[in-house]
């Protein structure tokens, strides 16, 4: 009985997502094929534990799920005279009573269609969580500060749309995948919510879904091994991943990237990275998230000879800013510029970020204070650690914080 | 959009008023004030003695009943309320979650009412 449960539970676990896209990847019926799915798991909690756990168990999940959608196809057909779906759905069946088990991974075509242009960005990652990889709507709200209801209608109303919009479930032509694959990263980038350590601005909501982003970016990787930015994306999250016990002390308080111990990164995942980005950058096509992940590979390297090479981190970020000028990684270089030059230096690229848009951004509001201070500027120091108090989410930040201004 | 933010202290969080500026809680208040002002966004707010200066009132059978205590009794007690003049529920509730109080308490956001107040101060 409670076997049975627990095979319920962990072939759910394990398949969700690649059953869930290959059952819409037919229909662009996103909430169609999550209910069937759905219903599904819940017929197999009540007949598994009569009927023994079956040979296949996703094989058998997808035969109950693609029953209920074509049951469903069928009554709208007559009611909408709408075929098309139903004649894909047909033509999938015979396929999978053949080879049951070998049904094709459809979960990037899947997130290709969550992080679409025609979606509302503040939606992709979200919509990726929910569908991929099976979060329910009141956790992912949770983890993006917006009530539990809201998050459920907009992710309704975005599924809606991919259905009525007919968005294509594939990997886009060449001249397109740049920019819709750059959108895909984007969104697994935002899961994992990185590049703030460095500035004293963890965002805990973030940091509880980092392993759902480097799962989901390996998912990518299976699919296209050739993609640099892939293998760069999945590179900077390992980097970032093997410090994550490093980043507080046992009493649970905020320790920043230069007074963090080596000897607590993680090696097995330091290597790891290595290797990924040394595949990435084979291939001769630099991009955004390779270069984080080279600056993430100098602060690594603190682990073999125990010091930093600022000067390289520098023009890593120069190269970055070029390509990407987003205000986290103007504010990290002027911390980086700091540390390689001096903070007279790095005030003055501080300094060239436009006032408005740092207004309510805590990482500059950190470093500004930080600079300030080694420049003996105590006042506007005070002034600028207050800013970032004031702005920071998280108690371990703000005491981290609050303890350095004095 | 403005909004009303409750903020529900914890007792602790509370108490830690009579400690003066020093304490990290009133220094991470203070900080969250100049940032809600640096930001733009704070139009008002006034923070409440405790809650064993509060007192309720009913009318019942015509008659003003008077009560000892808060409206509710809970752990948490409205320590004060503030409003905040943002573009979305969303920015609200971001803002919302860097008080101080929010980290042991709890922070309450709701919108303001322009249809109600208009149709009460309507001349």
């Amino acid at each position: 009985m409670e076997d049975a449960r627990g095979a319920v539970e962990a072939t759910a676990r394990s398949s969700y997502g690649r059953l869930l896209a290959y059952l819409c990847s037919a229909t662009r019926d996103v909430a169609g094929a999550e209910d069937a799915l759905g219903e599904a798991l819940v017929s197999a909690l009540s007949s598994w534990p009569i009927d023994g756990v079956p040979r296949q168990p996703e094989a058998w999940l997808l035969t109950a799920a693609r029953r209920r959608l074509i049951d469903r196809a069928r009554r709208r057909r007559v009611q909408e005279k709408h075929q098309e779906p139903l004649r894909r759905l047909l033509a999938g069946s015979a396929a999978t009573a053949a080879d049951a088990e070998a049904f094709p991974d459809r979960r990037v075509e899947l997130l290709f269609v969550c992080a679409h242009p025609a979606i509302d960005p503040s939606l992709h990652t979200p919509l990726m969580l929910q569908t991929v990889l099976g979060l329910d709507a009141a956790r992912i709200a949770q983890a993006f500060l917006v009530p539990p209801a809201t998050m459920g209608q907009r992710l309704v109303r975005a599924k809606r749309k991919i259905r009525a919009a007919g968005m294509r479930f594939e990997i886009p032509p060449p001249h397109e995948l740049p920019a819709r694959l750059e959108a895909v990263l984007e969104a697994i980038y935002a899961a994992y919510g990185i590049g703030r350590d460095e500035a004293a601005g963890i965002d805990p909501h973030a940091e509880n879904l980092a392993d759902e982003a480097l799962w989901l970016a390996r998912v990518v990787r299976e699919r296209m091994p050739g993609e640099p930015e892939v293998l760069g994306l999945l590179a900077l999250m390992l980097f970032c991943d093997a410090r994550r016990a490093a980043r507080r002390a046992p009493d649970g308080r905020y320790v920043p990237l230069s007074e963090q111990d080596p000897a607590a990164w993680s090696m097995d995942a330091i290597r790891e990275a290595e290797t990924v980005l040394g595949a990435a950058s084979r291939r001769g096509r630099p991009g955004r998230f390779q270069l984080e992940a080279a600056i993430q590979s100098v602060h690594a390297e603190r682990a073999q000879n125990g010091r930093t090479d600022w000067a390289a981190i520098v023009l890593f970020y120069d190269h970055l800013v070029r390509l990407a000028p987003t205000l986290g990684a103007r504010v990290a270089r002027a911390a980086a510029v700091t540390e390689a030059h001096g903070p007279a230096d790095g005030l003055a690229a501080l300094d060239g970020i436009e006032h408005a848009l740092a207004a309510a951004y805590q990482p500059y509001w950190a470093v500004r204070a930080h600079l300030l201070r080694r420049l003996g500027r105590s006042a506007e120091a005070t002034e600028a650690y207050d800013r970032a108090i004031g702005l920071a989410l998280d108690p371990a930040t703000r005491r981290f914080l609050l303890a350095r201004r004095g | 959009m403005e909004y009303v933010v409750l903020i529900y202290e914890s007792p602790e969080d509370f108490a830690s008023r009579a400690s003066g500026q020093g304490h990290p809680y009133n220094a991470a208040w203070r900080a969250y004030y100049k940032a809600l002002v640096a930001a733009g966004v704070y139009v008002g707010g006034e923070p409440l003695q405790d809650v064993g200066t509060a007192t309720t009132v009913r009318v019942r059978d015509g008659r003003p009943r008077v009560q000892d205590g808060p409206f509710a009794e809970a752990k948490e007690q409205l320590g004060g309320f503030m409003l905040l003049d943002l573009p979305s529920l969303d920015a609200a509730l971001e803002w919302a979650a860097r008080c101080p109080a929010a980290a042991t308490g709890a922070i309450e956001v709701r919108p303001k009412d322009a249809a109600a107040k208009e149709m009460v101060i309507a001349p």
